[in-house]
């Protein structure tokens, strides 16, 4: 009987540790930018998003590390065949953050919001496939359907940026189902989040999650100084580190620093393809010849841009799918060869030809272009002026010049006053739907050549054709070949130049525990709920 | 006793600045490679045998250029330091001369120049200029512009200083000979306004240098791959990473000898004068 109780003495002590262990402490990281709203259905900035990650529920969510969608308030779902209905079966005995009880009336009230066009939300653009209004019936309290007037491609993934909301509670946007719920904002300086005692995980040994306290976020533009505070153990985390920084720590505390392999993120250039351009007509020529911007592309070094400016800690990029993207990077795409010789034989059957170490068109235009960066971005500036020695070598003079920000987007979207610009792309999402603001020939966003009224070579209207099927299919398989067609034109086109993929370089303080930094954002704490400070 | 020692220091400080000069101008020869060769193999490395001061984050022979950025800050610098003087000497020291509603109108002028955003006006300037110059041309402008736009200070200091010279005895003594206008402006004022003016030239110059390698940041400085003493002083941003590489450094430790050299040969043409 004495040794029951003293085996059951020393399992509370064990347990008693280990629950102290686990249930105390406070992570501290920085934001960039102050979040611009708590309305998890208003997010559109980084931190905003960074913010509902910490303290949205959702119903799916994607595992950051398998790029697999699992549940979460929902047990279940299931898509119909033409992708416009999704059913899910959800979790029950959830509360809110304040205590309010959490059913299918919720998801009803947040994807009414989601879609009122009055709200303009990001977040529910993504759902707005064709004119309509979304439908929502519940079926019970754990199960609903959920409606859309035309097929939303990749629809289930779409739940990941979903954070349910009260239809009940008073506090709206404040009562949360996620693991944190916000304590306390000081505006410009900081945010610190408290667990939400209400958060309906338990680990495999069922204690309840998260296992943090409390979450400070402070924020900080200033990237030198996030870097000295973590040398002084003052933040526990970085989320994005510098390559520069991340050898530099490597080198004194390698266990603290983590590559996690290529993003998502491009880096590329382009030539301005716009016809109305004001660019010499025998320049405009030049940007338009397919076999011109594939020469160029091959006379670029992408191993020592990688090697050099990355410090390794890149990969020279295939196409506009990182390899990154499991499932959406297309496999056949072969990585793009860097030959000088052969980039001068291509242009030289083009009528081009070298003299006195200058190329020369057919007219005899000196090849002699200008490539724009964004100011203070070193890392470009160095790509720039490793790509302008790399085209010396075939007798092309370029010029590099950097302006700041609000210059080059005007150059780049009013004036259209520019010869080629070199940017990086960061890709937040997976799926290729994400990516339609840049493909499609009637977008903005389609760099080289916005906004056309109607396609204006015959490779763009394919490509349109393709991201439409794409985006109007519910048969992944047919998502899935029309997007490789889509990037195997692009990487015969060359529209855009991909240089290189940079690898995901992140920074945990040797304090945390459970943190498997990831490339996607957010990188070391995708999986918060379970981290825990020694 | 005490302006012997005044020439010695200003013969070494003359021997220190012909001595970057000449180094920088033997550059060539120094270091044949030249600035902009990229030795992508040895990209960040210390300094060795072949490169002295090791080479730049993308293999650039950072001593080479050391040389050609002090030859182009060392001589554009200067330059710039000498426009905005120029313009300073004429604005202030004219006013100053004049006097009355003359000062009054060119103090306003002044007031207005320097009550302007520009850093503004520089970010416009260098969004409408032409983006295909060449790195030459990009210097020569960036230069210029600072000249242009560095006078107001030394104006109103001019002004200051040529107004009380216009109640002092000579300058009434002269009047009243009979010297006026531009003559009496000419041969007893502008003399006496030398000092201030060569105060106004050498302090100048290091401004420019680290104006122009601020301007680098907002990409209206020197394009690359021409290297400056601003665009290798850029190198030292982020503290985090120079501590452990002294040499980066160099560029920094020449500029604060080439401006107390400067320094030394102008207090001591001061005392000589005096």
């Amino acid at each position: 009987m004495l040794a029951l109780r003293k085996s059951i003495l020393a399992a509370a002590i064990c347990l008693g540790a280990t629950g102290g262990a686990w249930a105390q402490g406070e992570l501290r990281f920085c934001l960039h930018t102050e979040p611009k709203t708590f309305d998890p259905l208003k997010v559109e900035d980084e931190s905003s998003v960074m913010v509902r990650y910490l303290t949205g529920g959702v119903l799916l969510r994607m595992n950051r590390q398998t790029q697999a969608l699992e549940p979460e308030l929902a047990l279940s779902w299931k898509v119909s065949k033409d992708g416009k209905q999704i059913t899910f079966k959800l979790r029950s005995g959830v509360s809110f953050s304040d205590g309010t009880p959490f059913s299918a009336e919720d998801v009803a009230y947040t994807v009414q919001q989601l879609m009122d066009p009055a709200l303009h939300s990001a977040t529910g653009d993504a759902f707005r496939s064709g004119p309509g209004n979304v439908e929502t019936k519940i079926i019970s309290p754990t199960q609903i359907s959920i409606t859309f007037p035309a097929p939303v491609a990749g629809l289930d993934r779409q739940f990941d940026q979903v954070a349910i909301m009260s239809a009940h509670s008073a506090k709206k946007e404040m009562a949360v189902l996620g693991p944190f719920m916000v304590d306390e904002y000081k505006a410009g300086a900081t945010l610190r989040l408290k667990r939400n005692p209400n958060f309906w995980k338990t680990d495999a040994q069922g204690r309840k999650l998260p296992y943090l306290d409390s979450i400070k976020i402070d924020i900080q533009p200033n990237r030198d100084v996030e870097m000295l505070r973590f040398k002084r153990s003052e933040i526990d985390l970085i989320n994005t580190l510098d390559s520069e920084y991340y050898d530099k720590v490597a080198t004194t505390s390698p266990q603290l620093v983590h590559d996690a392999g290529p993003s998502l993120d491009t880096e590329q250039l382009w030539f301005n393809q716009v016809a109305k351009s004001p660019l010499p007509a025998y320049k405009k020529t030049w940007f338009h010849s397919a076999a011109f911007r594939r020469a160029i592309s091959q006379a670029i070094n992408r191993d020592d841009l990688s090697r050099v400016v990355f410090r390794g800690h890149a990969q020279p990029a295939i196409g506009p799918v990182s390899p990154a993207n499991k499932f959406w990077f297309n496999a056949r795409l072969k990585p793009q060869t860097y030959s000088p010789d052969a980039a001068l034989k291509a242009l030289q059957a083009e009528g081009f030809r070298l003299e006195n170490g200058t190329l020369k068109d057919s007219f005899g235009n000196a090849v002699v272009f200008s490539i724009i960066t964004n100011s203070g971005n070193k890392a470009r500036e160095r790509m720039a002026t490793m790509i302008q020695e790399d085209l010396q070598k075939i007798g092309i003079h370029l010029n590099v010049v950097t302006l700041d920000f609000p210059s080059l987007i005007e150059r780049m979207t009013q004036t259209f006053d520019y010869e080629a610009i070199m940017l990086g792309l960061a890709n937040v999402g997976l799926d290729p739907t994400d990516q339609m603001n840049v493909w499609l020939s009637s977008s903005e966003n389609h760099q080289w050549n916005p906004s056309e009224k109607t396609p204006e070579t015959a490779w763009e209207a394919e490509i349109d054709r393709l991201m439409r099927v794409q985006a109007s299919s519910a048969d992944t398989r047919k998502r899935k070949e029309a997007f490789d067609r889509v990037q195997e034109i692009a990487v015969d086109q060359q529209p855009f130049i991909y240089l290189v993929n940079k690898n995901a370089l992140s920074a945990v303080s040797a304090s945390v525990q459970g943190a498997s930094p990831v490339i996607i954002a957010p990188q070391t704490y995708w999986n918060v709920e379970r981290l825990s400070l020694k | 006793m005490r302006s012997r020692r005044a020439v010695i220091w200003r013969w070494l400080a003359c021997a220190v600045l012909l001595f970057v000069v000449g180094i920088s101008l033997a550059a060539n020869f120094i270091a044949p490679a030249g600035y902009a060769r990229q030795y992508r193999e040895v990209a960040d490395a210390p300094p060795s045998h072949q490169h002295w001061l090791g080479t730049d984050e993308i293999g650039r022979d950072r001593f080479a250029r050391v040389l050609y950025g002090t030859r182009i800050s060392l001589l554009l610098a200067p330059a710039a330091a000498l426009l905005s003087t120029l313009v300073a000497a004429l604005v202030g020291g004219l006013a100053g001369y004049l006097g009355g509603g003359w000062a009054r109108a060119a103090m306003a002028v002044t007031d207005l120049f320097l009550s302007l955003p520009w850093l503004f006006l520089l970010i416009t300037v260098r969004a409408v200029m032409p983006l295909n110059v060449s790195p030459l041309v990009s210097v020569m402008v960036t230069f210029v512009m600072l000249g242009l736009l560095g006078w107001t200070s030394a104006a109103r200091v001019l002004c200051a200083t040529a107004s009380s010279l216009r109640g002092s005895d000579f300058v009434r003594q002269a009047k009243a000979s009979g010297i006026r206008g531009v003559r009496l402006f000419w041969i007893h004022v502008l003399p006496n306004l030398r000092p201030v003016l060569y105060a106004q030239f050498w302090i100048s110059i290091p401004v420019f240098i680290l104006s122009e390698a601020n301007l680098g940041i907002l990409g209206l400085g020197v394009a690359e791959p021409l290297p400056s003493w601003g665009s290798l002083l850029q190198e030292l941003e982020g503290l985090v990473s120079v501590g452990s590489e002294p040499w980066k450094f160099v560029p920094l430790l020449l500029l604060a000898v080439v401006v107390t050299a400067f320094q030394f040969v102008l207090s001591n043409q001061e005392e000589l004068a005096a």
